[in-house]
């Protein structure tokens, strides 16, 4: 009985805390990062698997946070912004490791130049094929058409081109992370192991998803990841419009 | 770290500045990386404190990507009706080019950049 009451006279503390959290940026920001900690803490204890990758251990540990508390997306994301802002000085800082190797990458500018137009061709249009070839709808395709490059890109090019964009950028964080946990197994099954191969690949097909685990394996892998993200963030945004127009209407 | 920070997003502004003022498809941050890039081989390589605070950004580069990622909840339900196309498409798109650019590397590759040769 007592305790009844207690919860009764404590219940309107609860709500007026609340009501504070719910409109802080505090709590999104302090959410984001524990739950990235508890990711990374259940990747090690995996023994650094590329199954338990991070982010998406992180994003289904704020799903299911948010989802049980009620929490909408747009109210998380006032306090998450200000990770999401970090993107941007992260990919200028890119420029640091490849400045690093960049020796390295001089000396591979043909055939890197020449894999990274293959790739990102073969990226937007098997997206779009696939999709269509299974029924998906018209704004679905638009989004899945840039799914291979950093999320800021993918976000512009899928509005300029009627996609949806905060779809693509979805799109584009399951892409990081399916390349991320499945390059190891398929490149060894092809027998590619010269890191400057399976960085690049994973640095065009996987962005900065596939990029952060290709320096966790290598720095040599990293910066050929880094160079083609980068690279295939400029290549994707002038290749999608005049691509997706073709395949997807 | 502040220094380095400010740097950083220096660069990053003058990459929006000229990607927008020029009208040009890049991304203004990865104009910014073009810029640092440049000014890094002027001078001869970072700072202590630019390699700390690069260093320190890109490794927990992953953890940048979580709050877009979060997104999801916002198109459960399209997710929920179109799982097969969007699944097919990304598991093949993504091996398919996986494969055709490290293949393609690996053919113009020449031989003595393998790993093994390396000194």
């Amino acid at each position: 009985m007592s305790g009844a009451l207690d919860a009764f006279a404590l219940s309107p503390r609860l709500g007026e805390l609340w009501v504070y959290l719910a409109a802080s940026p505090l709590l999104g920001l302090t959410l984001t990062l524990a739950a990235y900690q508890a990711a990374w803490w259940l990747h090690r204890k995996s023994g650094g698997s590329p199954l338990a990758n991070p982010v998406l251990l992180a994003v289904a540990l704020l799903v299911t946070a948010l989802t049980l508390s009620g929490t909408d997306y747009l109210t998380y994301f006032d306090g998450a912004q200000f990770v999401h802002f970090l993107l941007g000085p992260a990919t200028v800082a890119l420029a640091i490791p490849l400045h690093a190797q960049i020796r390295r990458v001089r000396a591979l500018a043909l055939p890197v130049l020449a894999a990274l137009v293959a790739g990102s061709v073969t990226a937007i249009v098997s997206a779009v094929a696939v999709g269509k070839l299974l029924g998906a709808s018209a704004p679905t395709l638009l989004s899945l058409a840039p799914k291979s490059v950093t999320t800021p890109i993918a976000m512009g090019v899928a509005e300029r081109i009627g996609g949806i964009p905060s779809l693509t950028a979805v799109l584009v964080i399951a892409t990081g992370v399916l390349g991320a946990v499945g390059a190891r197994y398929l490149f060894d099954a092809m027998k590619i192991r010269e890191p400057a191969a399976r960085g690049l690949a994973i640095g065009v097909a996987a962005h900065g998803i596939g990029t952060a685990r290709a320096f966790q394996v290598s720095e040599e892998a990293g910066v050929f990841a880094a160079l083609a993200m980068g690279l295939n963030g400029v290549l994707t945004a002038l290749l999608v419009p005049p691509l997706a127009a073709a395949l997807a209407g | 770290m502040i220094a380095a920070l400010t740097q950083l997003l220096i660069y990053q502004l003058a990459g929006e500045i000229v990607a927008r003022g020029l009208g040009l498809p890049v991304p203004g941050p990865v104009l910014g990386m073009v810029f640092l890039f440049a000014a890094l081989s002027l001078a001869g390589g970072p700072s202590p404190d630019l390699q700390r605070t690069g260093q320190g950004l890109l490794q927990h580069l992953s953890l940048l990507f979580v709050p877009a990622g979060t997104g999801v909840m916002l198109h459960l339900g399209r997710v929920a009706e179109e799982w097969l196309p969007l699944a097919a498409a990304l598991v093949v798109s993504t091996a398919a080019t996986l494969a055709v650019t490290a293949l393609t590397m690996r053919l113009l590759m020449p031989k003595a950049a393998a790993p093994e040769d390396r000194p």
